[in-house]
């Protein structure tokens, strides 16, 4: 009974959304009010029902509903409970649900802090988040109804979910990310609403301005996390493997990043306007190709959803229409006037704009990797195979670039930096920096070229930043009174900025000096890696809640002492006769020591996987920085609802934009 | 003029989009080899069952093998593998595995629990083989004749179908030129 109610509530989910396109639109383009209000409530409504829905599928998930094809599937009597809630989206059809639930949830949360927007900005952004739900909700109603039910024959117990999945990383990854991806449906939204009124100025910029940060602070988190997860779930010790699905994530949080400052510019400035808005529709566009690309079967991954063409032309046909019409949009009311050059040749504003050229050629490189494979099979042109030697060879080095780039640019001004003033102003940077990175050499001993390059630039990013927040918090009243008068917004970036630094001084150290060895052992023996002694002690047995396991003891010395004690485990799942190597780790802040047991070569014999991971932390640290970077811009004094002067704000905005729009 | 610029983006996603829409329904990656009537690459990796023996090209003289690149991680891999047991056993064919980009443990697992049609297993950890093969994916599977000539790439999974129609014929005619 409450599988069906969980299908008609997304079915008046979608009719909702069907009303919400169209009614709040035909408001604005009329200018009657009256539908005009419409948009908030319809926001709110289709939220609630796609919440019933979810609570429903939840509710099957709990209750161990095995005439639910998806449960059954995805599930078993014997999983704990929190894996039965995160089974929830561990397939297709609950990932899916997962993300319309979150698109109806940033649509609702449009609606409810753009109280000082104009009402036909809402009612047009609203609508178009409208539009967009109910391609997503067609889609899940259509081909991937996740209340499917098996009858008459109804299986005595799932078939568990993939032990994979059986993580604390699973339970947040796919949140986090498709927050992220849909999270840019907003700035999309806001982007495709400007085009229509053809008012593409800074109020369009500032308002899409948080909404992109925050979406691409989830986006942050959810790569990060699923990069952790990789890390120690699959147990090869890797962090990142260029695999179509992890690329699929990166492509839109490099046009994000880029949006991001993109954004900071039209807003400051009035300029890069039609610059802009392309990378708003182009960010969320490559979100929509991430989802095709992972739910089509088009590309080849490991952790791509089973291949059915059905679905595959649904969501090209999704993402097509999304793309041609914006896009269409885009070329006849983008504008082309462009502003007479306002900046100089060397300014804040070309340190951007060469950011943002950076980036999208990073796009561009990963886009053509991912999809090269695509493109010569179409052509008929053979095929080449291209992996991670492609992507190291070709990123880093734009990496370091952006790097250098950002050290930079954080010194430069707006309109007009003067040369001789920036070089002078980046000449102790400069040395601290050359110093840090020979020390750093020095430290994990060994000069390697790409090595040196990657710590310099973090580390030049790091003291760039920091000499300038030095500069900027210098005050009379103390620094102290100085470093609390910066605002959060400021603070937003350093803590971005320096976030990016760790994550390349992790990325760089961790590929660079990590080790790794795999070795042959029977209890008593002892191996190194780098200065670690690692001792066998024994295997032993033990019973998880649905697994049985095989556990090594290995004790790990530094310099004679003790400093770790780990069991490594392989891990038998009996309901889908699976195997997992389940690593241990002994993680710190500037190392890792990670041990995963293999096969049993004889009676007596392991084989084992020993690795040093040097600063590997640093990878989902930084991340995690860049995060909370991204929360601190947005919780900046300038967002905040002032509630109480609500009534007038409406026409008080438009006013506050009017010098902007003159400017330009 | 300015204003036909802005349709540049506009061309660029058809353009993707006909190649994302020639990507649907069919096989991820029948593609072509490049190095059809070629010789396998030269290499020098390990036997996955005996960790201490080097192989090398010239494991495929001699006699006409499949070449199979599979992993466990990869689901069709365990879709075809019946298939690749019944090849092995009913109609003697040599097939020569390469365990691409897999873990040892893993491999192992897989094949206590589906058998081994494997004549001898190419371990190729970090998929050093399986780039210079242009290995996309896996399951793939190529046939190689007595000199050790590339002759054929299937992509995909082998079964009865893909075994009478594809392979079989271009063994036969592999077999009767050499």
């Amino acid at each position: 009974m409450y599988p069906e109610l969980g299908q008609l509530a997304l079915i008046i989910a979608l009719l909702l959304a069907v009303l919400l396109s169209t009614v709040p639109l035909a408001g604005a383009l009329t200018g009657r009010d009256s539908l005009q209000a419409f948009a908030r409530p319809l926001s709110a409504g289709m939220f609630v029902f796609t919440g019933v829905s979810f609570a429903v599928l939840t509710h099957a998930f709990m209750v161990d509903d095995f005439s639910v094809a998806y449960v059954a599937n995805n599930s078993n009597s014997m999983l704990p409970w929190y894996y039965k809630f995160s089974a929830v989206w561990g397939g297709h059809e609950g990932s899916l649900l997962l993300w319309i639930l979150m698109l109806a949830g940033w649509t609702l949360a449009v609606a409810m802090f753009s109280r000082k927007l104009p009402s036909v900005m809402v009612s047009q952004v609203l609508s178009v988040m409208g539009m967009i739900c109910v391609g997503f909700f067609l889609f899940i109603v259509i081909t991937s109804n996740p209340f499917e039910r098996i009858l008459p024959n109804i299986p005595a117990d799932g078939s568990d979910l993939n032990p994979l999945l059986q993580d604390i990383g699973l339970i947040l990854h796919p949140p986090m990310l498709y927050m992220g991806y849909v999270g840019f449906s907003v700035a999309f939204a806001f982007a495709i609403a400007a085009l229509i009124n053809g008012k593409l100025d800074a109020a369009w910029a500032r308002w899409s301005r948080p909404w992109t940060t925050v979406a691409w602070s989830f986006l942050t988190l959810g790569i990060a996390l699923g990069s952790w997860w990789a890390y120690y779930e699959l147990g090869w010790g890797g962090w990142w493997f260029w695999d179509p699905v992890e690329n699929a994530s990166l492509l839109p949080w490099l046009s994000g990043t880029a949006l991001m400052h993109s954004l900071a510019v039209t807003e400051k400035r009035g300029v890069f306007k039609s610059w802009t808005v392309l990378l708003a529709i182009v960010t969320f566009s490559l979100s929509l190709l991430g989802a095709f690309l992972v739910r089509s079967g088009v590309l080849t991954s490991v952790h791509s959803f089973a291949a059915d063409p059905e679905r595959g032309s649904f969501l090209l046909a999704l993402l097509g229409i999304t793309v041609v019409s914006s896009l269409v949009l885009y070329a006849f009311r983008a504008p082309v006037v462009h502003v007479r050059s306002r900046y100089d040749s060397l300014s804040r504003e070309i340190f951007l704009l060469l950011n943002n050229v950076l980036l999208v050629a990073a796009t561009l490189l990963v886009a053509i990797g991912t999809l090269y494979p695509l493109v010569l099979d179409y052509l008929n042109m053979g095929k080449l195979s291209i992996g991670e030697p492609f992507f190291n060879a070709t990123f880093s080095p734009m990496a370091v670039a952006a790097g250098l780039l950002l050290g930079a640019g954080i010194f430069s001004r707006w309109k007009k930096t003067d040369g001789g003033w920036l070089a002078r102003k980046l000449l102790w940077p400069l040395a601290v920096s050359v110093v840090a990175t020979t020390g750093v050499m020095l430290i994990y001993g060994g000069f390697a070229p790409w090595a040196f390059a990657g710590v310099f630039a973090s580390v030049w990013v790091t003291v760039a930043t920091a000499w300038d927040l030095w500069d900027k918090s210098s005050s009379r009243q103390g620094r102290w009174h100085g470093l609390k008068r910066q605002s959060r917004s400021y603070y937003g970036m350093v803590f971005g900025h320096l976030g990016l630094a760790m994550v390349m001084a992790g990325a760089t150290v961790v590929s660079n000096y990590g080790i790794e060895r795999d070795v042959r052992m029977v209890p008593g023996d002892s191996a190194m890696v780098g200065d670690y002694q690692v001792v066998f002690t024994g295997i032993g047995d033990r019973r998880g809640a649905n697994f049985t396991a095989e556990y090594g003891s290995f004790d790990v010395f530094l310099d004679g002492k003790q400093v770790a004690e780990l069991h490594p485990e392989k891990r038998h799942y009996p309901v889908d006769m699976s195997v997992m190597t389940e690593a241990d780790i002994d993680g710190g802040l500037f190392r890792d020591v990670f041990i995963a047991i293999g096969e049993r070569i004889t009676d007596e014999a392991w084989a084992i996987r020993l690795q040093y991971k040097p600063l590997v932390r640093w990878l989902w640290l930084g991340s995690l920085v860049m995060a909370i970077g991204g929360f601190l811009a947005i919780s900046d004094k300038r967002y905040r609802i002032r509630v109480r002067s609500e009534a007038k704000v409406d026409t008080g905005n438009e006013a506050g934009a009017a010098p902007a729009e003159a400017r330009a | 003029m300015k204003r036909l610029m802005l349709f540049l983006p506009l061309i660029l996603a058809v353009g993707v989009g006909i190649f994302l829409a020639a990507g649907i329904g069919k096989d991820p990656t029948r593609l072509e080899s490049a190095l059809i009537g070629k010789p396998v690459p030269e290499f020098s990796l390990a036997n996955l069952r005996e960790p201490g023996q080097t192989l090398d090209q010239s494991l495929f003289r001699g006699e006409v093998a499949l070449l199979n690149v599979w992993a466990e991680w990869c689901p069709a891999c365990w879709d075809e593998h019946e298939d690749l047991m019944w090849l092995a056993n009913e109609k003697g064919v040599r097939i020569v595995g390469l365990n691409y980009k897999d873990e040892k443990e893993k491999a192992f697992s897989f094949l206590d629990r589906l058998g081994d049609p494997y004549q001898t297993i190419i371990y190729d950890p970090r998929g050093s083989l399986g780039f210079d093969l242009g290995v996309y994916g896996a399951p793939e599977t190529f046939v190689i004749d007595a000199e050790g000539v590339v002759r054929y790439r299937h992509v995909g999974v082998v079964n009865e179908r893909v075994w009478e129609e594809i392979l079989l014929p271009v063994i036969n005619r592999v077999e009767g030129k050499s």
